[in-house]
Formats: structure tokens, C-alpha cells, sequence
């Protein structure tokens, strides 16, 4: 796997989504690079996490092309890994959750333990591993969803809004545990509508309005002068709608 | 009012003496019952989660099937396995008319549909939750279904109990395919009623309150079971 071409970047061509008659992703394009952080940034109901799905492959564009560099066979999907706003955790054990993406892919039973022990270490968890997955706190179900997405070692990490609920030692541990997955040599690709956590985090800000991408700049140029006047107005505080 | 407290009475009485003849027969009423659930929840199981989950041609038409049939008459499903055990009939060369195999059988026939219904349900309404999630893991749908029916298991025991309950509940199809024979094919059900025709009315309550209270004795295991799984697993 380590000697297969990378996956990416990921192409998108005019990718635009309608549903129900409105248009909620309208015509973006451009390349995610394996390099850097990338971070979706933009109101409620900007189509953050619809842009997601759809380079995510849960989604199928109404017009528009998502190419990943690989071709968009099957195996693509097994080389990357979503983190739900509200991920889904299995009614098992915390270490039981990280070992079901080991068993589906295939991995010989003698690798796993090591690797969820790892996984487990990493997030923090390895003193709740028997402790059933949906009776541990909001922060260490987050943490659990980003080590069970990160245990197949993915190239790219999709996470959307990974801290919206969570209070600010919580989304503390979320942010080092992104970085620490970055450090691994996975893509991140993630959404916040938080400004803090897209200074914190991002290398390059691709920031969406109404479905279309307004602008995509690195993020210290973002930050100190953005292009557009709906980037500014954000920036400011104003509310957009 | 003398009836019930004889009738209580000699319950207590056969209880406590382990009456022979009752033993035989509450054992053989669970043996032909839990059989029965259990080769319905083999079937039952992964039919309704099939039905749940996968877009196949007579999908609808299974549904429908397996909704109606959840209230299939237990006289006429008796009188379609006789037909089927007996002598003349397809699988006559069995020789299983008359014996707890056949028993076994119609029950299963009973409550498949009942078990498949009420899982397909449970399963579909986990599907809504799990879909997304399970589609980015990429588990196929062999995985999808065997992770929904394992996550949904607390969920599931209450439709295998509600197959229990109607298997051990019935009469009509034990009596055609069984026949009630003394120390052969005798079941709590089929006791009662002969007893009751009889004129022995003591004793058939006896049974009958035995028979309730084995059946609320389950139903409040697996809700114990239940609440405490919700407890554990949330």
C-alpha cells in the first residue's frame, strides 16, 4: 500500500449539486493537494459538509466531475476516512469500534491488536478501551471516531466539523489530535464554521458562500487580507446569510 | 371462585411434588418451542435484515407476504404441514407426522414471518442511523448486514421473544401434527385443552397458570436483559 501511487489530489471539475429544485453546491472547482491542511470555511448552510460528501464519494454531483488521481475505482474509498459531525459509534467497546474497520478491510487478525492499541493510545483512550463506545463523553466519542477513521492509516482524512458541540479543553484534544494525525502523513480535509479552530489549524482556506467557492488562499494571507468582501465581512463577525 | 383457588392449589401442588407427568410436559413444551425459535431466528433473522437492506426483484412482495403472514391462522399452517408429513404426502417417507420434529416445524413456519417482520423493521430503522457511516468504512453489504443485526441484537430478542411467546402459546398446529400423544407429543397447550374437555378444569388451570407464568417469566428476563444492555450500550 505504501509504494501505491497516491490517491491524490483530488480533482474536482464544475462540481455542482441540486436537490429539490435548489442549486446547493454550484460550480466549484480545483485540485486538494497532498499537501497541507485544508480547511472549508464558511457559515451554517454554506454547503460545507455537502462538499464533503461529495469528495467523499457518499454524494454523486448532479453535474461535474471528482477524479482522485488513482481513477475513482473501489479501492479509493478504503484509502480514505470520514469523521461525522455526530459520528456513528458502534454498540461495541471503544477498542471493539476500532478494530470493525481492521476486520473489514482484512487485516490479519495478529496486526490488529497492535494497531488498535496504538490507535487507542494515540486518542488518548487506552484507559476506556472496554468501556462501551456510546456511554464515554462527547470528547472522548470524537476522539474515538477520528482514531477509528485514522486506524486504517487513510491518505486523506475527511472531518466535518469535528468540534461543534464540544467545550474548549474537549476541542483542545480534538485540534492536537489532528494535528498529531497530520503529522502521520494523512491529508486533512476539514470543515469549521469556528474561526479560531481555522487559524489554528488551517494551512489553506477554502472558503465557501451559498454553495460557491468564493475564494482559496493560504490561510495567513487569508486571514490578514481576505479577496472577497463576504470573506471580510465573516472575518469581522458580521452575520452572513 | 373454587375452581381458581383449587386450580391454584394443585398447581402448587404438582410444582412442588415435581410432578413426573407435568415436568414431561412443560419440558417437552420448551423443548418444541425454543427448537422452533431458534430455527425461526436462523431464518427469520437475516431475511428481514435482507429485506431492510437490499433492493431485490419480490423484495415488495416478501414484505407484503411476511406482514400478512404475521398473523397466519395456527390451525390451517398445522393442517399444511400435516399435509405435507403425512403418509401420502411429499415428505411422507419422513415419518416425522406425529412426532416433536413435526411440531417443530409448524411452530417454525408459525413465526418465521413474525420474527422476519419485526426485524425488518429494527434493521431499517438502524440502517437510517448507520447508513452514512457504514459507507464510508466501505462495508459491503454482506458486513452491512451481520454489523446491523449484531448492533441491533438487544433490539432483536424482543421480536425472537414475541415468536416465543406465539409459539408457545399456540394450540391448532401442535395438535394436527402432533396429535397429543401421552409421553410422545403432549404439550402444555393441548393438555390444557384436553383436560379441559374432560371436565377436569383443575388441572387445566394449573397448566394454564404454569403457562403464564413461564411466559411473563421470559418476557421480564429479556426486558431486564434489554434495559440493562440500554444501560451498558446505550
Amino acid at each position: 500500500m505504501a509504494d501505491a501511487p497516491s490517491i491524490l489530489p483530488l480533482r474536482l471539475t464544475d462540481v455542482t449539486y441540486q436537490a429539490r429544485g435548489q442549486t446547493l453546491i454550484d460550480g466549484i472547482s480545483g485540485d486538494l493537494e497532498a499537501k497541507g491542511r485544508s480547511v472549508i470555511l464558511g457559515p451554517n448552510g454554506a454547503g460545507k459538509s455537502l462538499l464533503l460528501r461529495l469528495c467523499h464519494g457518499l454524494l454523486q454531483p448532479t453535474a461535474g466531475r471528482i477524479e482522485w488521481a488513482v481513477g475513482n475505482n473501489g479501492r479509493v474509498r478504503r484509502r480514505q476516512a470520514m469523521v461525522f459531525q455526530d459520528p456513528v459509534l458502534l454498540r461495541r467497546s471503544a477498542a471493539g469500534n476500532i478494530r470493525y474497520p481492521l476486520r473489514l478491510h482484512g487485516t490479519p487478525r495478529r496486526e490488529q491488536q497492535a494497531r488498535v492499541d496504538e490507535a487507542l493510545a494515540r486518542a488518548g483512550l487506552s484507559a476506556v478501551a472496554n468501556r462501551p463506545a456510546r456511554v464515554l463523553s462527547g470528547g472522548e466519542q470524537q476522539r474515538l471516531a477520528i482514531a477509528r477513521a485514522w486506524v486504517t492509516r487513510p491518505e486523506v482524512l475527511f472531518l466535518d466539523e469535528p468540534t461543534s458541540n464540544l467545550d474548549p479543553s474537549a476541542t483542545r484534544a480534538i485540534e492536537e489530535l489532528v494535528l498529531a494525525v497530520d503529522q502521520t502523513g494523512a491529508k486533512i480535509i476539514m470543515t469549521t464554521h469556528d474561526l479560531g479552530q481555522a487559524r489554528r489549524l488551517a494551512d489553506e482556506i477554502l472558503f465557501l458562500h451559498r454553495g460557491r467557492l468564493l475564494e482559496r488562499t493560504p490561510a495567513t494571507e487569508f486571514f490578514a487580507a481576505p479577496r472577497t468582501a463576504e470573506a471580510a465581512a465573516f472575518l469581522k463577525g458580521d452575520l452572513l446569510c | 371462585m373454587t375452581d381458581l383457588t383449587a386450580a391454584f392449589a394443585l398447581a402448587l401442588d404438582l410444582l412442588l411434588r415435581f410432578d413426573s407427568d407435568l415436568l414431561e410436559i412443560v419440558g417437552l413444551s420448551l423443548q418444541v418451542s425454543l427448537s422452533a425459535v431458534g430455527l425461526a431466528a436462523l431464518i427469520g433473522l437475516p431475511l428481514g435484515a435482507a429485506v431492510a437492506l437490499f433492493r431485490f426483484p419480490g423484495r415488495l412482495a416478501i414484505n407484503a407476504l411476511l406482514t400478512a403472514f404475521m398473523g397466519l391462522p395456527p390451525v390451517v399452517v398445522g393442517l399444511i404441514v400435516y399435509l405435507l408429513l403425512s403418509r401420502a404426502g411429499p415428505l411422507g417417507v419422513l415419518g416425522l407426522l406425529f412426532t416433536p420434529a413435526a411440531m417443530i416445524v409448524a411452530q417454525c413456519l408459525l413465526i418465521t414471518p413474525i420474527i422476519a417482520a419485526l426485524s425488518a423493521q429494527t434493521v431499517a430503522d438502524l440502517h437510517e442511523e448507520y447508513d452514512e457511516q457504514l459507507r464510508s468504512l466501505a462495508a459491503g453489504p454482506g458486513q452491512t448486514l451481520v454489523t446491523l443485526l449484531w448492533d441491533g441484537r438487544f433490539r432483536l430478542l424482543t421480536a425472537i421473544l414475541a415468536g416465543f411467546g406465539r409459539a408457545v402459546a399456540e394450540v391448532g398446529a401442535v395438535m394436527i401434527v402432533g396429535g397429543n400423544i401421552n409421553h410422545a407429543t403432549r404439550v402444555m397447550t393441548t393438555a390444557i385443552a384436553l383436560e379441559t374437555s374432560k371436565g377436569n378444569l383443575a388441572l387445566a388451570l394449573a397448566l394454564g397458570i404454569i403457562l403464564i407464568a413461564l411466559a411473563l417469566g421470559v418476557n421480564l428476563a429479556a426486558m431486564a436483559i434489554r434495559d440493562a444492555a440500554r444501560v451498558r450500550y446505550g
